[in-house]
C-alpha cells in the first residue's frame, strides 16, 4: 500500500465524464479492476476510483461529477497535486476463455484497462444517453447501446462475462451469467480495510468490497 | 503516545499502520458476534464524517480464539474496546481478557448516547469491570451529555484508570435529490473536524474536574491539534477519521507535533501537558511563560 503526491497532466470531457491524467510517480498501477483512493481537493475523505488507462508513466481515472468530492476532481487543472492511495483491493482474474467485457455508464471505468489486459475482447456497454455513451470511444471492440435498451440484451450465451456498472444491472447480469465476475461499487471512506464503512450484503453476507472486492465472483 | 481512535483501523489488514502507531485499538467487542448495520454505512459531510457501523465484531469467543493470537504477533501494546447492552456483558469480557497478557488496557465503550442517566450506567459499567479485570480500565465517555465532568467524577470513583474522549456525536445527512437519510440505518455517528472543539472542551473539562490520564481525540488532523489536546489535559492522543484519508497520518502528526513543541521551545510535548489550565487562563498566555512561574 503506498501513497503519493501526484501532479495532473490533464482533465479530458468525454460527454457528461471526465478523464483524469495524472503522472504515475512511482505507483504500480495494479490489476485491472482494483482502485485506487484519490485526494478530493477540499473534501476530507478520498473517493475510490478504479484505474481506467494505464499508459505510459501514467495513470487515468474516468469521473462522473455527481457530488462534491468528484466535482473537486474532475476541476483540476494540469499541475495541480493531488494524493493517490493505491493499488488496492482485488482486481478481475484474466484467466477466462471467452472474454465478454459488460459496463454500463459510469462503470465504463475499469474496462479500457482491462480490455488492454485480455487482448482487446469485445465488450457491450449500456448507457443512459447518446451524451454518456460518448465514453465508449475508450473501450476497444465494443457494442454499445442506450436506454430503454438494456445492456443485458446484449450479452450472448457461452461466455466469460466481466462486468462493471450500477447494482441493478449488476444483478441481471449474473441472472444470465451466474459465473461472471462483477465489480461492485459502495461508498468508502478508507479503501484498505479500517473502516468497514464499505460492507455490503451479498446472498446474505456482508463483505469489505475494500478488501474482499471489489470484484467477487458472481456464483 | 500516539493511538488509534476505536473502530479506525484494522491492524489485522493493515499492519504497517498499526506498528506507526505507539498501541492499537481494537474495534468494541461485544458478547455476540455482530454483522453491524445495513449500508449505507457511512457518509461525508462538509464538516465531517458519519458512521453507522453498528459495532460490526466477531464476538468475544472469536476475538479471544482468533483475532488476538494475530494482535499478538504485532508486537504492539494492545487495548481492546469493549462494549455491550448490559452491565453484565462489560464484566463478562473484561474477564474473559483478564488472562491474556497481550492485553495491555481495556476501553469501556461506555458512550451509547441513548443512555438517559449516564453518569448511573457509567458507575455501573465501571465497577462491573473494576471488579471483573485487573488490566488499566479507561472509560471511553460521550460529549452528548449535560456534564461530562459528573460524569469522568462517577468513572473515577468507580475505579477507571483513565479516560477516553470523546465519542462521536449522533447526526444526520438527508440525500439532496431523495430527501431520505444518505445511511442506511438514518442517523450516525459525526467525526472529524467537526467534533475538536467539542472534544477539546469535553478533555479540558475533565482533566479539571479529575486529573486523570486521558485519551484525547476527536477531528485531530495535525500535529497541531494533537498539541492543543496536550495542552488542554490529554495525556496521549488518538487518530480516527484522518487515517481514512491518509494512512500515513501517523508519521505525519508525530513529526508535526515534534516541530510545533520545538517551536514553543519545549523538549518534549510532555511539557505541554496541561498547560491550558495554568493561571491565568487567557489567550496569549505561553506554555513557555507558564512553564517557567
Amino acid at each position: 500500500m503506498r501513497r503519493e503526491r501526484l501532479s495532473v497532466l490533464a482533465n479530458e470531457e468525454l460527454g457528461p465524464y471526465t478523464l483524469l491524467r495524472v503522472r504515475r510517480g512511482g505507483l504500480d498501477p495494479g490489476r485491472p479492476g482494483q482502485f485506487f483512493m484519490l485526494e478530493a481537493p477540499g473534501r476530507l475523505l478520498p473517493r475510490p476510483m478504479s484505474l481506467c488507462l494505464a499508459p505510459r508513466g501514467e495513470l487515468a481515472f474516468l469521473i462522473d461529477p455527481i457530488g462534491p468530492g468528484t466535482r473537486a476532481l474532475c476541476s483540476l487543472e494540469s499541475d495541480d497535486m493531488l494524493s493517490v492511495l493505491g493499488p488496492l483491493g482485488n482486481g478481475f482474474r484474466l484467466d477466462v476463455e471467452r472474454p465478454l467485457l459488460v459496463g454500463g455508464g459510469i462503470g465504463i471505468a475499469p474496462l479500457p484497462y482491462l480490455s488492454e489486459a485480455l487482448g482487446r475482447p469485445p465488450a457491450v456497454l449500456g448507457f443512459r444517453s447518446a451524451w454518456h455513451a460518448e465514453a465508449a470511444e475508450l473501450v476497444p471492440n465494443a457494442q454499445s447501446c442506450v436506454e430503454p435498451t438494456r445492456v443485458t440484451e446484449l450479452i450472448p450465451s457461452g461466455m466469460d462475462v466481466l462486468a462493471c456498472g450500477p447494482e441493478p444491472m449488476l444483478e441481471a447480469v449474473r441472472r444470465i451469467a451466474p459465473e461472471a465476475q462483477l465489480a461492485w461499487e459502495a461508498p468508502m471512506a478508507c479503501g484498505y480495510g479500517a473502516c468497514y464503512g464499505c460492507a455490503v450484503e451479498i446472498d446474505g453476507e456482508l463483505k469489505r468490497l475494500c478488501v474482499e472486492g471489489p470484484v467477487l465472483c458472481a456464483a | 503516545m500516539l493511538l488509534n481512535a476505536s473502530g479506525c483501523l484494522d491492524a489485522l489488514t493493515a499492519p504497517d499502520v498499526a506498528r506507526s502507531l505507539d498501541a492499537f485499538v481494537t474495534k468494541t467487542v461485544t458478547p455476540l458476534p455482530r454483522d453491524g448495520n445495513t449500508p449505507v454505512r457511512i457518509a461525508e459531510t462538509d464538516v465531517g464524517m458519519l458512521n453507522s457501523i453498528g459495532l460490526a465484531n466477531p464476538g468475544i469467543d472469536r476475538f479471544v480464539t482468533r483475532n488476538l493470537p494475530q494482535l499478538e504477533k504485532l508486537g504492539l501494546p494492545l487495548w481492546v474496546s469493549v462494549g455491550g447492552f448490559e452491565t453484565d456483558d462489560y464484566a463478562e469480557i473484561c474477564l474473559r481478557l483478564d488472562d491474556h497478557v497481550a492485553v495491555s488496557a481495556i476501553e469501556l465503550n461506555v458512550s451509547c448516547p441513548n443512555v438517559e442517566a449516564p453518569v448511573e450506567s457509567t458507575t455501573q459499567i465501571v465497577a462491573a469491570a473494576r471488579i471483573a479485570t485487573r488490566k488499566p480500565l479507561w472509560a471511553k465517555l460521550s460529549p452528548a451529555v449535560p456534564d461530562i465532568a459528573e460524569v469522568a467524577r462517577a468513572a473515577e470513583a468507580a475505579g477507571a484508570d483513565g479516560l477516553s474522549l470523546v465519542n462521536t456525536l449522533r447526526g444526520l445527512k438527508l440525500d439532496t435529490r431523495t430527501l431520505r437519510p444518505a445511511l442506511g440505518p438514518g442517523h450516525g455517528g459525526l467525526s472529524g473536524p467537526a467534533l475538536k472543539p467539542i472534544a477539546l472542551a469535553a478533555v479540558a473539562a475533565c482533566y479539571a474536574a479529575t486529573g486523570m490520564p486521558i485519551v484525547g481525540m476527536g477531528g485531530i488532523q495535525t500535529g497541531l491539534d494533537a498539541l492543543e489536546f496536550i495542552a488542554a489535559g490529554a495525556r496521549h492522543v488518538a487518530l480516527g477519521t484522518v487515517l481514512f484519508a491518509d494512512p500515513d497520518a501517523p508519521a505525519r502528526v508525530r513529526a508535526e507535533l515534534h516541530a510545533a513543541t520545538e517551536e514553543h521551545g519545549w523538549n518534549s510535548s510532555d511539557d505541554a501537558y496541561a498547560v491550558a489550565h495554568a493561571e491565568p487562563l487567557s489567550v496569549g498566555t505561553t506554555g513557555r511563560e507558564s512553564s517557567n512561574e
